[in-house]
């Protein structure tokens, strides 16, 4: 089945079987392989993409559920050499370490921030419940967060 | 983890989505936001040889003051619901409810009758609809027809869907002057309840449905016939269990359940002012 999806500005299109998920959509097709898989049980929140704007988890989707539709993934979120905002502040705040659930992280905190321009601390830490990570506690990536938005 | 091969049709109207239905009847299954079907199929817990995607239909996407209730389109979303403002000052047990589903990525797909639908007894939004005492408006070849929710779970992961039926609306009393109170019990934020309560309080009646005590979505008639007899939220929430055939799990046993269902009954109960 023919499927185009707009990635990150450019039209995607691919003949797939109609069981293919985003995810690997997005990974072997367009070969973007910033979006990891990691539970791929929708609980990890590491293929977390955005699809028209909202963080959703690509590895539970179908690829034909975004035909015609506009997907951005991290590759997508930098303009040119300048980090995005949430990317800066995540290398700032040192808001990662092995990096695994970083992607992931930062789309999921963006689409929060979108919401929830003056989300606190706890808005914070309860809008990034999709999203695990083994390293970091989470402390250092709720402070990028704040930084970039939220309450002050 | 990749589901077994289907078919895929994409509906472009609710009629033709029943037609698709009629056309294919056991072979196949609608998909909406897809977060209780896919999760199946990609354990191959489920292979339907069709699969017939409804998640386009606009016209299935709305939440409309109908006089004494809130008529809200099947497919409308988790993150729509609970972002309400209709929802949060009629219902506000539903948006409540609503916010505690799955995480943002979640709500941002799943929808109201999808997760009606899948008739999951761990699912946290039919507990909700049978405390509020809502119905569900079911369209298919012969006509539409509504069902009171007391009549919708039928089963573990049964409905009073036929095959060639399709949810189309869930339908909510409207209480702006309830008090209310969700309990979700998990061990991790995005997880189901190991057990939940989910309790209103309108005028002198009083509503409750528990997720997750039963191989269906079920009520607990025993503490809201106590609380309308004037009994204290501590006598009401010991009957919480009254009836109920818990599972055990890896997370729970028997017994462990019903000493949830009643601490979780007492707590919603006097967080909504009994």
């Amino acid at each position: 089945m023919q499927v185009t999806i707009n990635i990150n500005g450019q039209s995607v299109s691919h003949d797939v079987e109609p069981r293919t998920l985003l995810v690997h959509f997005i990974r072997e097709q367009a070969a973007l392989t910033g979006t990891n898989i990691g539970c791929d049980s929708s609980s990890c929140g590491a293929c977390t993409i955005h699809l028209n704007g909202e963080a959703v988890k690509s590895c539970t989707m179908l690829a034909v559920q975004a035909d015609g539709q506009e997907v951005t993934t991290i590759e997508g979120l930098a303009d040119g050499d300048a980090l995005h905002p949430m990317q800066q502040a995540f290398h700032e705040c040192h808001a990662l370490q092995c990096g695994y659930c970083t992607p992931g992280m930062v789309m999921a905190a963006v689409s929060l921030l979108d919401e929830k321009p003056d989300a606190t601390e706890a808005e914070v830490r309860e809008g990034l419940e999709g999203n695990l990570c083994r390293c970091t506690g989470y402390h250092n990536i709720v402070k990028a967060v704040l930084q970039v938005g939220g309450a002050k | 983890m990749i589901p077994v091969a289907f078919d895929y049709e994409r509906a472009t109207s609710a009629e033709q989505a029943l037609s698709l239905l009629a056309e294919h009847g056991d072979d196949a299954k609608l998909i909406a936001g897809g977060h209780s079907l896919l999760p199946l199929m990609k354990y191959r817990l489920a292979a339907p040889a069709v699969l017939i995607d409804i998640g386009r239909l606009e016209e299935l996407s709305y939440i409309r003051d109908e006089g004494g209730e809130l008529a809200i389109g099947a497919l409308t979303r988790h993150f729509d619901v609970e972002n309400s403002d209709l929802v949060q000052s009629q219902v506000g047990l539903l948006a409540a409810a609503t916010a505690e589903v799955g995480d943002p990525q979640v709500r941002h797909r799943g929808t109201i009758g999808g997760a009606m639908a899948h008739g999951d007894p761990a699912s946290d939004l039919p507990a909700a609809l049978i405390a509020l005492g809502g119905s569900l408006v079911i369209d298919g070849p012969s006509g539409r027809r509504q069902v009171d929710v007391d009549s919708f779970f039928t089963g573990f992961l049964e409905t009073a869907l036929s095959e060639e039926e399709m949810l189309v609306e869930v339908r909510v009393p409207k209480m702006p002057e309830s008090t209310w109170s969700f309990q979700k019990f998990n061990r991790r934020a995005q997880d189901w309840a190991i057990v939940g309560s989910a309790v209103v309080i309108n005028n002198d009646s009083c509503g409750v449905g528990l997720v997750n005590m039963d191989s269906r979505p079920i009520r607990a008639s025993a503490v809201e016939e106590a609380i309308s007899n004037g009994a204290s939220a501590t006598e009401a929430s010991e009957l919480a269990a009254e009836g109920c055939e818990p599972p055990a799990d890896i997370n729970a046993g028997v017994d462990y359940r019903r000493h949830l269902a009643r601490v979780l009954t007492r707590r919603g109960l006097e967080e909504s002012g009994r």
